[in-house]
């Protein structure tokens, strides 16, 4: 009975080419169509994976709408299993957003807006981007039929610990992180790229903590000189590494999720049953009832 | 305390697939680099290698009849141990039929012009090679100016532009470039006897320790005093980089319409790639 539950996932780590969202949007489709044909429950792919990252100047052009031709063809590839893809999403007031959207069964089931849009370094996101506002919760039935309650977390919002804390206290038990992170650090005291470092222990303190899955799906190879260093993987509601990490170079990693592992951590482990929220409410005077 | 120490295996995979990345995707079949028998261009060379293999780079050794002899002899040793093609192009017909009308042109104005003359023959193969020209300049050179503007500092891509000259060493030892050529006092060779080290007033070392706090660690120049460097060589590196700014910048365009090129015209160079 246990198998049957199982969630199938697919990271899909690769490479868009910059700024041609049609040869991107063919690949994808064709990737998402196949892995469907071979079992595959749920397929993501990085941010911006229809697009490619350092885009400048290029973000209108490439952006799409929720309503467009695009998005119709993923639901099409996608079927009545699920994806997650990256995207520029226009809206009506004519905003550009750097959006991750789920498609699930024949429709589109949650965008999540970024919020936190880099700028500082070599980011530039609010040059040329709105910022979502808001992180929810999608509860979904996958993979045999098991209910998922899953969050999104695009690149730079994991680096703010308050994001993966309100996924949590909206009950998420599957957080899906796809990046698009550029590599810097090459220090000899370090046995990884610093940024790999990172986010190895971002990802990691989120699962464990939060005790959800993890699933980071990053991108590769260069863009003007960037370096995307891949490391896609999955964490398991304990922390430990479940898939992965993959090599700096494109490659699929599959992996299976029972939903059971995370009931059987916070069994072990009921750090979101002794969450104080009422202390955290207090101190930062809003709501609560004393 | 001043670590430039890398993680050797990590930079030179990050480097080999940056070359073979952005040369192969824009539809190039190698890539052309100037083998002057220095260090730098050894390691470019090598990382070209590593990257597209040694038939997809050709290697050009441009010496004009003043060069170091033992210059020529150390880039063909270079291109052997790599298996590359080593073209060899004297410089000294044209760079002597010019400077005939110029006799009184000092050995820095000879310099620049044989750089530049070097630059125009490596981008003249490489258009005979759908090659791209492969940079050698590191990062010390780009931050304290070092280098001939659109001579030497000319070219598509730089594998060594983030790599500080003392951190080119660690790389050149980890990748087992030839101890004759990784050992040799630093040269730029525009003239008989000429060192990078004498002409800069200080070490390669010293100007590392300084920049790395200037520029990586955003240090002031007041804080590197606290650190124990010399204020006055902080100060003299300092200028250097400020000096230099125009040379690591495209020309100055005077901004008149809505969208400008080099200022509101913002389009990756890796466009539909």
């Amino acid at each position: 009975m246990a198998a049957s539950k199982r969630l199938r996932m697919a990271l899909v780590q690769h490479q868009p080419v910059l700024g041609d969202l049609q040869a991107n949007l063919l690949w994808s489709c064709e990737q998402i169509a196949g892995e469907v044909r071979d079992g595959t429950d749920l397929v993501v792919f990085p941010e911006l994976s229809l697009t490619g990252y350092f885009l400048k100047d290029l973000t209108p052009e490439i952006a799409v709408t929720l309503a467009g031709p695009e998005l119709k063809q993923l639901i099409e590839a996608t079927g009545r299993a699920s994806s997650l893809v990256g995207l520029v999403l226009e809206s009506p007031q004519f905003n550009f957003y750097n959006a991750a959207v789920l498609i699930s069964d024949g429709a589109v089931r949650q965008v999540h807006r970024k919020v936190y849009l880099p700028t500082y370094g070599m980011f530039d996101e609010q040059r040329y981007l709105a910022a979502g506002d808001r992180f929810e919760v999608v509860e979904l039935a996958l993979g045999g039929g098991a209910s998922w309650r899953i969050g999104i977390l695009v690149c730079e919002d994991l680096w703010h610990p308050s994001s993966a804390y309100l996924l949590s206290r909206a009950g998420v038990d599957l957080l899906l992180c796809p990046s698009s992170s550029p590599g810097r650090g090459v220090g000899s005291g370090e046995g990884e790229l610093g940024s790999a470092g990172s986010y190895g222990a971002m990802l990691r303190t989120y699962a464990e903590l939060f005790t959800v899955f993890v699933a980071y799906c990053n991108r590769v190879g260069f863009e003007d000189g960037f370096h995307f260093w891949g490391g896609s993987r999955l964490l398991g509601p304990d922390g430990r590494i479940l898939a992965g990490p993959l090599e700096d170079s494109a490659a699929v990693l599959h992996a299976e999720l029972d939903r059971g592992d995370v009931r059987r951590a916070r069994i072990a482990r009921p750090l979101l049953r002794d969450e104080r929220i009422d202390v955290v409410q207090r101190q930062l005077g809003i709501g609560g009832d004393d | 305390m001043t670590d430039l120490s890398i993680n050797t295996e990590l930079v030179s995979g990050i480097l080999t697939k940056f070359v073979r990345d952005e040369v192969l995707k824009v539809g190039s079949k190698g890539v052309v680099v100037g083998i002057s028998g220095g260090i730098d261009s050894a390691l470019s060379a090598k990382l070209a290698v590593e990257a597209l293999g040694p038939a997809a780079v050709t290697g050009l050794a441009m010496p004009y009849r003043e060069s170091t002899a033992s210059s020529l002899e150390d880039a063909q040793l270079v291109a052997a141990q790599l298996s590359i093609e080593l073209m060899v192009i004297e410089i000294s017909p044209q760079i002597d039929a010019y400077f005939s009308k110029f006799p009184e042109a000092d050995p820095t104005r000879r310099g620049n012009k044989m750089a530049r003359e070097r630059m125009s023959i490596l981008y003249d193969i490489s258009a005979t090679r759908s090659a791209l020209v492969l940079g050698t300049s590191n990062k010390s050179e780009l931050l304290l100016g070092y280098s001939t503007l659109w001579g030497d500092g000319a070219h598509a891509l730089n594998p060594l532009g983030d790599l500080y000259k003392t951190q080119v060493f660690q790389l050149a030892r980890h990748l087992g470039l030839p101890p004759r050529i990784v050992d040799k006092p630093p040269s730029a060779d525009l003239f008989l006897g000429q060192s990078d080290e004498a002409d800069l007033g200080f070490t390669y070392e010293q100007a590392d320790r300084i920049l790395f706090h200037l520029i990586d660690e955003r240090r002031s120049p007041d804080e590197l005093s606290d650190l124990g460097l010399d204020p006055l060589l902080v100060r003299v590196v300092w200028q250097r980089v400020q000096a230099s700014q125009f040379k690591r910048q495209p020309s100055l365009i005077a901004k008149l319409s809505s969208r400008s090129v080099g200022q509101d015209f913002r389009y990756p160079r890796d466009w539909g790639h």
